[in-house]
Order: C-alpha cells, then sequence, then structure tokens
C-alpha cells in the first residue's frame, strides 16, 4: 500500500513545496513579480472584459427580443448573392401587398401574419405643434398579436379599421408629449401631412436599440396598412406568427414556398426575399458576437506573448540569481525534475498571479462599462467560463515560457553551479 | 559508545578522473586507492590542483569517475544515472561548505529541513527531525532566526545540522573553517570531534594544518595521486621531522 501511494505522494509533496517556495519567491521580489506579469494583467483584463462587454450586449438584445416574442418571423426582401436579380436594389425586390394575400391558408405552421409598410417620413401636426421626420408605419391588425408592444390607451387596431380604410392612428406616449397633446388624447385629430389622422391608442414605445440612431429621437406612427396605401405606394415587409417554437421552422419553409409562389421566382433561381426568425438572427449576431471574440483574442494573444516573454526574462534572471541555491539543491539530493518541477511551477505561478490580478481589473473594467449610462451594457457581466480561460492561458502562458529557463536550472552542473559568484 | 566497527564506508579502486580543456587531457585524479572504515575522521589535504577537490567532488557523487570503481557504503556508484546520484546524495552524503550556502530568506528551521523535500521519507515529520538536529548543533534557540540573524559560527552550525538530518553515511566537509575566525574554527572542530565521537564518519578537506589535527587520519594529495596516508600522530611526527631536517638544511 505504501509503495503504490509513495509516488503520487512524493508528486504531490514536490508540489506543494514548490508552490510554497515559487509564492515566497515571488513575495520576496513583489515589486518585480508586479512589473513581471503586467502583460499578462493587461491580456487578461482585456479579454474578460471584452467578453463581459459582449456578455452585456448579448443580454440586452435578448431582452428586447422578448418583447418581439421569440416565435416572430421577419418577411423582407433580400438581395441574392447570384442569378439576375444579383444586382437589383431594395426597391425593385420590395413585396406587393397581394403577394401576401391567402398566406394563412397556405401556411398551417403559421398562425398570424401582418403586413408592414412604410412610406418614409413624413411631418405630423397637433394644432399649432410639429414634428418631423415621423416613421408612418402601415399595420394590420394581426400585428397586435405578433409584437409585444401593449397599447396602453385607447384601443387597438381592428379589423374594420382596416377594412373601411379608417383614417386612424395609434401614437407613442413621447410622441404625444411632443406635440404637447393632453394625456389622454383619444380621439383628437393631428394631421400626417395634408391629411387629418384621428388618435384611437397610445402604444407602449419600444426599448431603444441603441446603435446608429445617434442619440436623436425617432418617432413612430402607425395607421392601418390599407390606408397607409392611400398615401403612397408602400415599402412593404411582414412579421408573422408561428405556432409554436417547435414549428417555427416549417413555419419558415412553408412561407417561403408560399411566397416564391406568388412572387414567381423558377425553380432553380434564388430566393429574392429572406424569411428570418429571432432565433436565426439571434444566431447571425452570435456568429458576430464569436468574430469579435476571435479579434478580441488575437490581440490577447499578442499581449499574452508578450507577457510571455517578460515571464521567460525574469525566469531566465531568477535561475542565473539563484545558481547557487540550485547547486545546493542539487548536492542535497534534488533530481532535475524536482529542479524543473519548482521553476515552472514559479513560472505558473507568476502567471496564475497575473490571471488572477488581471481578472481582477477586468471585473472592474466591466463595472465601469457597466455604469456608463450611455452605452446601455448594464447587463455586462464576466461569465464564469471566462474565467476559467483566462486561467487556463496564463497556465499555459506559465509552462510554454517557464520552459526554457527551467531546463537550464536542471541541467546545471552542481559542482559548476556552486562555484558560481 | 558508538562501536569501533571495521565496516568499510568507502572504496576506491584506481579512480582516475580526466577532464578534457580543448584537446589537452589533465588528469585531476590519476589512479586513486582508499579505503575508509565506518566512523574513521580522515582529513584530506594538498596544494589547490593536488586533487583534492576532484576527489571530495568524486567521493560526494557530485562528478563521475573517469574510469575505476567507486563503491560508497556497499554501493557501486560507477555508471550510476542522475537521478540515482542524487538520490545517493540525498541519503547517504551530508555536505558542510566553506560558505555555508544556507538559504537567505529561510530561517534556522526551513534550512535544515530542506534536504527532507527531497527524500523519500521523513517529509511527514521533517519539523521535527529538523528541531533535534538544531539542537544537537546547540542552536535549539536559534530556530525561527534566518541567516542573516545568526553569526558565522552559528551559520555553519546550521548547515552541519542540515548536512545531518538525513543521517548520512558520510559527512563532507569542505574548509568548513575557511570563513571563521579562529575562536569560532575550533568551536566548529569541536563539534565535529563531538560528532566523531557519536559515531559519524566524517571527510574534511582543508589546507590548514592546526585544522587537519582534529582528524584521526590525514591523507595528502600531490598531483592527482596520495602521496602519503597516515595516522594523525604519525604525520605530524613525521612533519615535525621534515621541519627539524629544514631547520637542519637552512642552517
Amino acid at each position: 500500500m505504501k509503495t503504490v501511494l509513495a509516488m503520487p505522494l512524493a508528486f504531490l509533496r514536490l508540489l506543494y513545496q514548490s508552490v510554497y517556495l515559487a509564492l515566497s519567491q515571488i513575495w520576496a521580489n513583489k515589486t518585480r513579480s508586479v512589473l513581471t506579469t503586467i502583460g499578462i494583467v493587461i491580456g487578461v483584463a482585456s479579454v474578460t472584459a471584452v467578453i463581459a462587454a459582449l456578455t452585456g450586449l448579448k443580454a440586452k438584445i435578448l431582452s428586447q427580443v422578448e418583447t418581439l416574442g421569440t416565435n416572430t418571423i421577419f418577411i423582407g426582401p433580400h438581395v441574392p448573392d447570384k442569378g439576375p436579380m444579383r444586382h437589383a436594389n431594395w426597391w425593385q425586390l420590395r413585396f406587393r401587398p397581394e403577394q401576401f394575400d391567402n398566406v394563412l391558408a397556405h401556411c398551417p405552421s403559421v398562425s398570424v401574419l401582418s403586413r408592414i409598410g412604410g412610406v418614409g417620413r413624413r411631418t405630423v401636426k397637433y394644432s399649432e405643434q410639429s414634428v418631423d421626420n415621423v416613421d408612418i408605419q402601415g399595420i394590420e391588425p394581426a400585428y397586435h398579436q405578433i409584437e409585444h408592444r401593449p397599447v396602453i390607451l385607447g384601443r387597438i387596431f381592428s379589423p374594420i379599421d382596416d377594412d373601411q380604410v379608417r383614417q386612424v392612428c395609434l401614437i407613442e406616449p413621447k410622441l404625444r408629449d411632443k406635440l404637447r397633446m393632453e394625456r389622454d388624447c383619444i380621439g383628437e385629430t393631428i394631421r400626417i401631412g395634408y391629411t387629418a389622422f384621428r388618435v384611437v391608442g397610445v402604444i407602449e414605445a419600444r426599448p431603444q436599440m441603441n446603435f446608429g440612431d445617434g442619440g436623436q429621437e425617432r418617432y413612430q406612427i402607425f395607421i392601418p396598412f390599407r390606408t397607409l396605401e392611400k398615401l403612397g405606394e408602400p415599402f412593404t415587409w411582414a412579421m408573422a406568427s408561428g405556432r409554436t417554437a417547435e414549428t417555427l421552422e416549417d413555419g419558415q419553409a412553408e412561407l417561403k414556398f408560399f411566397l416564391r409562389r406568388t412572387r414567381n421566382i423558377r425553380p432553380g433561381q434564388p430566393d429574392t426575399f429572406e424569411v428570418q426568425s429571432l432565433q436565426s438572427a439571434l444566431a447571425t449576431f452570435n456568429k458576430i458576437a464569436v468574430i469579435v471574440t476571435m479579434v478580441a483574442g488575437g490581440i490577447v494573444g499578442i499581449s499574452l506573448l508578450v507577457g510571455g516573454v517578460g515571464i521567460m526574462n525574469i525566469m531566465l534572471v531568477s535561475v542565473s540569481e539563484r545558481t547557487r541555491e540550485i547547486g545546493l539543491r542539487k548536492a542535497v539530493g534534488a533530481k532535475r525534475s524536482a529542479i524543473l518541477t519548482q521553476f515552472m511551477i514559479e513560472s505558473v505561478t507568476l502567471c496564475f498571479f497575473g490571471g488572477l490580478v488581471g481578472i481582477g481589473f477586468g471585473q472592474l473594467l466591466t463595472m465601469a462599462i457597466a455604469n456608463i449610462p450611455q452605452v446601455k451594457l448594464d447587463l455586462a457581466h464576466i461569465p464564469l467560463w471566462a474565467i476559467g480561460i483566462s486561467f487556463g492561458f496564463s497556465g499555459v502562458v506559465g509552462i510554454v515560457f517557464g520552459m526554457v529557463p527551467a531546463i537550464k536550472a536542471a541541467r546545471l552542473d552542481p559542482i559548476e553551479a556552486l562555484r558560481h559568484e | 559508545m558508538p562501536t569501533k566497527s571495521d565496516k568499510i564506508m568507502i572504496r576506491l579502486d584506481e579512480v582516475t578522473r580526466v577532464y578534457k580543456v580543448g584537446v589537452e587531457r589533465i588528469s585531476a585524479l590519476d589512479g586513486v586507492d582508499l579505503e575508509l572504515r565506518e566512523n574513521e575522521y580522515v582529513a584530506i589535504m594538498g596544494p589547490s590542483g593536488s586533487g583534492k577537490s576532484t576527489l571530495m567532488n568524486v567521493l560526494g557523487c557530485l562528478d563521475r569517475v573517469s574510469s575505476g570503481r567507486y563503491e560508497l557504503d556497499g554501493q557501486n556508484t560507477t555508471g550510476m544515472g542522475d537521478a540515482a546520484l542524487a538520490r545517493v546524495r540525498n541519503e547517504r552524503i551530508g555536505f558542510v561548505f566553506q560558505s555555508f550556502e544556507l538559504l537567505h530568506r529561510a530561517s534556522a528551521l526551513r534550512n535544515v529541513e530542506m534536504p527532507l523535500i527531497y527524500s523519500r521519507d521523513g517529509w511527514w515529520s521533517r519539523r521535527k527531525r529538523a528541531m533535534r538536529m538544531l539542537e544537537r548543533v546547540g542552536l535549539g534557540d536559534r530556530v525561527k532566526h534566518r541567516p542573516n540573524q545568526l553569526s558565522g559560527g552559528e551559520k555553519q552550525r546550521v548547515a552541519i545540522a542540515r548536512a545531518l538530518i538525513c543521517n548520512p553515511s558520510i559527512l563532507l566537509a569542505d574548509e568548513p573553517t575557511g570563513n571563521l575566525d579562529s575562536k569560532t574554527s575550533e568551536d566548529i572542530l569541536a563539534l565535529f570531534d563531538q560528532l566523531h565521537a557519536e559515531g559519524q564518519t566524517i571527510i574534511l578537506v582543508t589546507h590548514e594544518e592546526s585544522v587537519a589535527r582534529h582528524a584521526k587520519r590525514i591523507i595528502r594529495m600531490k598531483d592527482g595521486r596520495i602521496s602519503s596516508d597516515l595516522p594523525a600522530e604519525v604525520d605530524q611526527a613525521r612533519r615535525g621531522e621534515l621541519i627539524g631536517e629544514l631547520g637542519k638544511v637552512t642552517k
């Protein structure tokens, strides 16, 4: 029993002793150790901060996605990569409203669909107040079942609004305030361009997406889709809901099949539109996140390399400073493997130490990022796996760059080493 | 009282050690035969370049013989690998150096227990054993002190405790008093005498006659060979005669 345990025990002893020695060595050379590990610290801090920011971004996007509903399908024009339409512009590829006629009858996995149209931005007026650049959106009543934007005052659109091409609208609270309307603005008349519309409801604003808006306030007004057609030919797309999450892909396939037929796309020709679910949009985001992480990883890799060279340098200094000590240790019976282990563990410990400090700094950076209100990354945090990876890489750097000095130490001739001045 | 035994501790058979310096071959040891028994107290003397350092390195298993055979405590060390030699050094040999070679950041206790890190057993009781050794060399009250808080004599005592901790077959001391004043040197040599009385086999490498006088047997080296190997009294008597004759000649 004793002999079976002897080997692993001897190794554990050596490990414990080496870690102890390494820590006391680092403690004895505090300033030097800190300076040496700065490369590692910066590398680990930046990678953890980047990952934390991405995690925060993803959490933010997910929370916005939830307001859209996870079963939501987006249908819009898309320029194909090849085929005769590859040089077409978006306007040429736009949907015509009638291309969606009877779509639900042919797509059993799709529960509701709403055409959505835009005629660009118009000026909206209420008595003497006017607001420019308001986004006019035409929707069908089914829209209320697809997007989770509750109407907080008044009513939602009914099928009759659409059938009778009523001049009614839903506005956002902040537009109401901008137009200096009463809180209860139901029944008031506003003008979009030169056409009068009656406000029938107030619809909750969507949580602001933060990209590319330049901080400028955007306002939206919703009117029935068929009313919108009167204002001009709309740029049309559609949103739909799958019946269940499981049949979402079936629904997408059915929609594609149906739309290829109504858009007269011949077999073999590529789609001139895309049918995307939030899932696939998320997958796209994830792809981008992976690329960003890899780019950040590359930069961090360089800084870890520089850090590693620093570690190697300081370990070489340490070996030549402690030549006599190494000679003594060999004289009293330390094997090459023991000396090798001692110096390897010293460099790995140094790197772990750097990794630990780096994670600390990364946490500080993350907290800083999360607390800048303009960035809106309040959900940023360092995930556990990032901490694991940081430590892993620090350890690998320690092993790779500690190798040369440790081998140098292990190969020292004890007689020469003890004579060393 | 230790029993005088006839057990052979060291046997050197026609040992040579040849260094290559460029194309030149230098024989540091040129056919050395030597037999040492348990509990002997031997001084190896000789001018620099006589091969006494090489002999000490060979005896301490720090160096290998070029030809011949070296048996330590019944074990043939010739042709052993690095790891096996390291183990022999750990278990059979205790080194004492001229400049003490203590780890200056570690306490006396940690310095003494250091060889046990590399030994197969004794690790679990290392603290206790190191304490006992420090008491044995008279430093029971200096356990926590660091080398820079100790005097030269105390440092060498710590080094001796460290050399003894693995219970070595031989204690190998290379100019142990070289860095000490004469009073402290006497104290250290008295400690060697005491260890010898307790049964320890001791080999002392020195060029000082006053130090060598403590040994019971004196081996003189010259040009890589043993030039004389006599009991201390005989050696001293010879030396007396030689000096006497030299006096006559100069007169």
